[in-house]
């Protein structure tokens, strides 16, 4: 992973409470072996009509979220499936961040280990967020706060580990194998008690 | 020692490294599950780093999700929905073989839904740490396992190391008090409790369901149960094993066998919420005050009883639920036309979801212009249904009988609705395009279903006495 200190952008906005992994990639898509090139599925179902062209109810359609790579979304995003897939979705859309006052468990962690700053603010900001669509942010992941365009900041806070690995681009996986003598002490230990 | 959850009494017991502020704890697993759609990219990942398994003997994998559940074409091949979904299948056949994993595939007598099979084999065992690249892995929790969904780099984490990095979440003990009346089942306890909870209302929490009305559930019912966990925002559901958990895996292929039996079971009897053990949350549910219970808009915790009204929209999201699904504030949900009834999938496609639905069929015919298709969880539930003769029960109905899988739950094997039918489902989700884009989806239990199959309309099964099951 590629480590990720600061990201700067205009907000786009999905208002809507509860979008399930389901909406963001629908499950007929799931039947790839790999990661890449699932921008293009990313929200399918609301985003293109019947007839494949673009819907323009659909808000990420606007022009002015054209581009934009912060999420500011309604509350409990990416509840449902455990896919992996949603995050890589919206990576490969250009989605680098989600704020919301809160975020499902299971896609919070597969969009931080892929390095989708999936971000959990307060209620009022994240109302107030979702009533300016449009806005310039500046996420900062060492010092934990987004810039507003006044000046104002909103704090946030992110798992610390989580934090390192974003800053420092780790490699969880490897971070895991270097405890490979604890789990063959604990082995052993489950063992002996069997 | 002091007071402890089940929950920590698991926890604890797997702990390899313990949690800091800096970092999470390493927890050690159990035994993981693997299916064909959330493991491709992590088999790649390994092969990649040439990294090996850690121990394949502590992973079971079965084929599922893009599985067709019709029989094979006379040429002996299968009827996948696409080539993509066949080539899935085989990518999972070949990473088992390359990597010593045991599958449970098309040859084997045991292939089912990953949730279903696991338990009927024995694999999943009490104060087990069991997860799994699918969100609803928290059906094993029924056993008084510590069970969740993982997603696939996690997947990879586990098959290279057997362990994962986690924060220990909180706890909330959902206290089920009395008893369900007749004609009300676990599937629509878990609704209810959904819908008061909300669909959000366990983020960040493993749940543990308690209760006089829950020590009465069968273990088909506390999987039901716990299965739905994950819909109100909750990573797991546990549920204490007791003599109704340890008469159900004795004998089972995988569980300890004679003295190793005994002994197993002497520890498990351990494992139980400690009076006096305190939990971050509590809620208390009458169950008698439960009835059946369905989905009225696109997502679980929109769920009311069915002779209640569907609510008014309090906001845009509401609005636009209520206008997808076309149920309308202050009309109850029974009476509403069907298209499609579903019995399947690791909510409700055991035997006894396949029996309630059986009873309320019997004798009975599919109204005109509906399509049922049943389809039980694994090849041992269709074969325990078969000797009962219950696929006839259903083919005389009119219903579909299929072969095992996951079908409509996820819509991903070519079984779905067509945009707009309203399709009433036995599975776990009612989000928008789950079963086939556009497709709107009505959760309710195996009884309601086949009360809507029979009446072309959602109708409570208690209103069709039910006659004994085939013999
Ligand atoms: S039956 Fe449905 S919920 Fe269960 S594992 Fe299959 S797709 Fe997932």
């Amino acid at each position: 992973m590629k480590p990720v200190t600061r990201l700067h952008s205009r907000t786009a906005v999905l208002a809507d409470e509860n979008i399930d992994t389901d909406r963001i990639i629908p499950a007929r898509f799931l039947t790839t072996t790999t990661r890449d090139g699932l921008g293009k599925l990313c929200f399918h179902d609301w985003r293109y009509q019947a007839d494949g062209s673009d819907n323009p109810a659909f808000p990420l359609n606007r022009p002015e979220a054209r581009g934009c790579s912060i999420l500011v979304a309604g509350r409990n995003f990416g509840c449902g499936s455990s896919r992996e897939h949603a995050p890589w979705a919206l990576l490969d859309y250009g989605i680098r961040a989600v704020l919301c006052s809160e975020i499902a468990d299971i896609f919070r962690g597969n969009a931080l280990k892929n390095g989708l700053l999936a971000i959990v603010i307060d209620e009022l900001e994240h109302r107030w967020l979702l009533k300016h669509p449009g806005i310039e942010l500046a996420i900062d992941v060492r010092e934990q706060y987004i810039a507003l365009p006044d000046g104002g900041r909103i704090p946030f806070r992110l798992e610390p580990f989580a934090r390192h690995c974003l800053l420092n681009g780790v490699d969880q996986l490897g971070y895991l194998l270097q405890h490979a003598d604890a789990f063959s002490e604990y082995e052993q230990r489950m063992e002996a008690a069997a | 020692m002091t007071s402890r959850t089940l929950f920590e009494k698991v926890w604890d017991a797997h702990v390899v490294a313990a949690e800091t502020g800096d970092t999470p704890a390493v927890i050690y697993v159990d035994l993981h599950l693997v299916h064909e759609v959330t493991s491709p990219q992590a088999f790649s990942e390994l092969r990649e780093r040439g990294l090996k398994l850690r121990r394949p003997d502590r992973m079971l994998a079965t084929l599922d999700h893009s599985t067709p559940t019709l029989p094979t074409n006379a040429d002996g091949s299968r009827p996948y929905a696409n080539a993509e979904a066949q080539a899935q299948v085989t990518q999972l056949e070949t990473n088992c073989r390359e990597f010593g994993v045991e599958l449970h595939g098309w040859d084997s007598e045991d292939r089912g839904i990953v949730h279903v099979i696991g338990p009927e084999l024995g694999a999943t065992q009490p104060g087990m740490t069991i997860v799994c690249g699918d969100s609803h892995t928290s059906t094993h929790g029924a056993f008084g396992a510590l069970a969740f969904g993982i997603g696939t780099t996690e997947v990879g984490h586990v098959m290279a190391t057997q362990c994962l990095l986690q924060r220990k979440p909180k706890t909330m003990a959902i206290h089920v008090d009395g008893q369900l009346p007749p004609g009300v089942g676990a599937k629509d306890l878990i609704l209810h409790i959904i819908g008061t909870i909300g669909v959000d209302g366990g983020t960040g929490y493993v749940l543990e369901y308690r209760g006089a009305a829950i020590e009465a559930l069968s273990m088909d019912e506390r999987m039901t149960v716990c299965n739905m966990s994950i819909e109100a925002g909750a990573r797991a559901g546990m549920i204490a094993p007791d003599e109704t958990t340890f008469a159900w895996l004795k004998g089972r292929p995988r569980v300890p066998q004679g003295a190793a039996w005994d002994a197993a079971v002497a520890k498990w009897r351990a494992l139980c919420g400690d009076d006096g053990a305190r939990y971050d949350r509590e809620v208390r549910i009458d169950a008698g005050a439960v009835k059946p219970t369905v989905t009225y808009g696109t997502h679980p915790g929109m769920a009311i009883a069915m002779d209640a009204p569907v609510p008014a929209a309090t906001n845009a999201q509401e609005r636009r639920a209520l206008d997808y699904m076309q149920s309308k504030p202050g009309q109850p949900m029974q009476g509403m036309p069907v298209d499609v009834v579903f019995v399947g999938s690791c909510t409700n496609s055991r035997l006894s979801d396949l029996r309630e639905a059986a009873r309320v069929l019997h004798g009975r015919h599919v109204a005109d212009g509906v399509r049922m298709l049943v389809v039980p969880g694994s090849e041992a539930v269709r074969r325990d249904a078969e000797r009962e003769g219950l696929h006839h029960v259903f083919t005389a109905a009119g219903a579909e009988w299929r072969v095992p899988g996951c079908s409509m739950c996820i819509a991903m094997n070519g079984d779905l609705a067509q945009p707009g039918q309203l399709v009433v489902s036995t599975s776990n989700r009612n989000f928008e395009g789950r079963q086939g884009k556009g497709a709107r989806t009505v959760l309710a239990s195996p009884a309601t279903a086949a009360a809507s199959a029979i009446a072309g309309h959602i109708a409570d099964p208690r209103e069709y006495a039910t006659q004994e099951q085939a013999a």
